[in-house]
């Protein structure tokens, strides 16, 4: 009883500390891109250009698979659902509005969730256990200028263009599925669909999209930093960085729908 | 008195005490290092070189105690104080701890291009020269994978001398090499000091090298410094412990028995 007592004790200590740390990242991130080149340290804008390209542009052609696939899927079973009530032309306006405010944002945090914020945790881990984090230190290069910084900077431009992808993606998924079981004209799919959006649908994923960039980046830096026990460390610590990520994207979005939509 | 002893200080480390949690790694350490002196820190497994190199390098945080390099606190000063320190420090780490994702040249300049303004060729032309004075000239296109052992702690001096630094750090320096590259190593170590007058703080516990390159040994046994001398004073030392260390013999433990069953038991 006192053990469990005394266990509970340590997992919320240790919780609270990673929160903790997980919130001071992002302040460390901004403190070094405002005041890095004060300090002789500059967020290097290169750096983050290649995060882009790793974190965003490698991902456009999955992400545009399964967005697409996604939006195909919504029609089929809207489609299906709405024949019930003789109203299948509606599915429309369940795609418009769905794809946008939940899907895209949804399946492009979890993808980069388990794209790049694995390989965030596997690189930094690596680089703790083979010192060379140490050896950036001791060079006079602060890791999170270094590291941190241009990885959450280039997630928070990744995600929310990739998610704008997705709802493109997700539309015309849904569009060529309608046009060949309705026989309805994609023009006519496209227009309906513009009729029906409004910019805050957009707006809507997007925010959620920002949050959970934040998310894959922070999670995926402070568990690799936290990597210890060699090897096994670096795949226990990339696997626990993919399901938190993944957990606290999909509970973040609950809440945030839960609010966005009163 | 070696002739080193006579120049200025430029590590101090008074009464450092550290701890890793609850267990005390480093009990009231004190070591002074001189100008252009090869200070060698030897120990076994557990004594606390390491962790002793970690709190040199301001890696980490002491529980009491002064480090002062090059005249400084560094348990006390700035970050940007820390900053402008490391200029003259380089450090070559056990493993290397090259960037994987860099080239050897690409290792070599980043100190460069992180501390200086200067172009791109010349810093090209600087690491060069560094990998010369490795022997390690036409493999600086190569990654840190693609080379052995022996070559990635050479390119690790390199990027350790880049910057011409009053003070180097070397970590192991044979562990984990054949007898032959490892002469080479420490040849190459004297070379060095005796080029560009660094003040050098090797950690080993490789006893031919240390006897080699050492100008004084600090023997350190369960974190406290058991001596500090010449070669010849530790060689001649009549410490049970330093007898022990230079003649591989095993410790011989008194067991307690109440100590023994508390431990199986507990």
């Amino acid at each position: 009883m006192l053990r469990s007592i005394e266990n509970l004790g340590r997992f919320t200590i240790r919780s609270i500390e990673e929160l903790g740390y997980a919130i001071s990242l992002a302040f460390v991130s901004l403190k070094w891109l405002l005041l890095g080149k004060s300090k002789k340290q500059p967020v290097q804008l290169v750096t983050i250009a290649e995060e882009i390209v790793t974190i965003g542009v490698h991902a456009i052609p999955i992400v545009s698979v399964l967005c697409f696939a996604v939006g195909v899927m919504l029609a089929i079973q809207g489609i299906d659902t709405l024949k019930t009530f003789g109203a299948e032309h509606k599915v429309v306006l369940g795609i418009a509005l769905s794809i946008p405010r939940e899907f895209s944002p949804l399946i492009v945090g979890i993808l980069v969730a388990g794209r790049s914020g694995s390989a965030i945790t596997a690189r930094i881990g690596t680089m703790v256990e083979s010192q060379e984090i140490d050896a950036l230190r001791v060079i006079g290069i602060n890791p999170n200028r270094y590291i941190t910084a241009p990885l959450l900077i280039a997630m928070m431009i990744s995600v929310p263009l990739l998610t704008i992808l997705g709802d493109f993606m997700g539309v015309i998924g849904g569009g060529v599925f309608a046009s060949i079981e309705l026989g309805m004209n994609m023009d006519a799919y496209l227009t309906r669909t513009l009729d029906i959006l409004v910019p805050y649908d957009i707006f809507q994923g997007l925010i959620k999209s920002v949050i959970f960039a934040y998310i894959i980046a922070v999670v995926g830096v402070s568990n690799g930093f936290q990597v210890r026990g060699g090897a096994a460390g670096v795949g226990k610590a990339t696997t626990r960085s993919v399901v938190m990520s993944i957990s606290y994207i999909v509970v973040t979005d609950m809440i945030f729908t839960y609010f966005l939509n009163r | 008195m070696i002739e080193t002893m006579n120049k200025p200080v430029m590590i101090q480390v008074e009464d450092l005490n550290t701890h890793y949690g609850d267990r005390q790694i480093l009990k009231s350490v004190n070591v002074t290092v001189h100008e252009g002196e090869i200070m060698v820190v030897m120990g076994g497994s557990g004594s606390g070189k390491s962790t002793l190199l970690r709190h040199l390098l301001g890696l980490e945080y002491a529980t009491s105690g002064h480090i002062r390099i090059l005249g400084k606190d560094i348990t006390e000063i700035s970050e940007m104080e820390m900053y402008e320190l490391r200029k003259n420090m380089g450090v070559s780490f056990q493993g290397g701890a090259l960037f994987g994702s860099m080239s050897i040249s690409e290792n070599v300049q980043l100190p460069l291009k992180e501390h200086t303004s200067l172009d791109e060729k010349t810093m090209q032309i600087i690491s060069r020269m560094k990998l010369e004075v490795v022997n390690l000239s036409g493999f600086e296109d190569l990654m840190p994978s693609e080379l052995s052992g022996g070559m990635i702690k050479r390119a690790a001096l390199a990027r350790a001398i880049v910057m011409d630094p009053k003070l180097l750090f070397f970590d192991e320096p044979s562990a984990g090499l054949d007898p032959v590259t490892s002469i080479e190593l420490d040849e190459l170590i004297l070379r060095l000091r005796d080029a560009m007058n660094m003040t050098m703080i090797i950690v080993t516990h490789e006893l031919e090298s240390a006897f080699k390159i050492a100008d004084r040994i600090t023997v350190l046994d369960q974190g406290e410094v058991l001596i500090c001398d010449t070669v010849e004073n530790i060689k001649n030392s009549e410490l049970n412990r330093v007898q022990d260390l230079l003649n591989r013999r095993a410790r011989i433990h008194e067991v307690d028995a109440d100590d023994y069953l508390h431990r199986l038991t507990v």
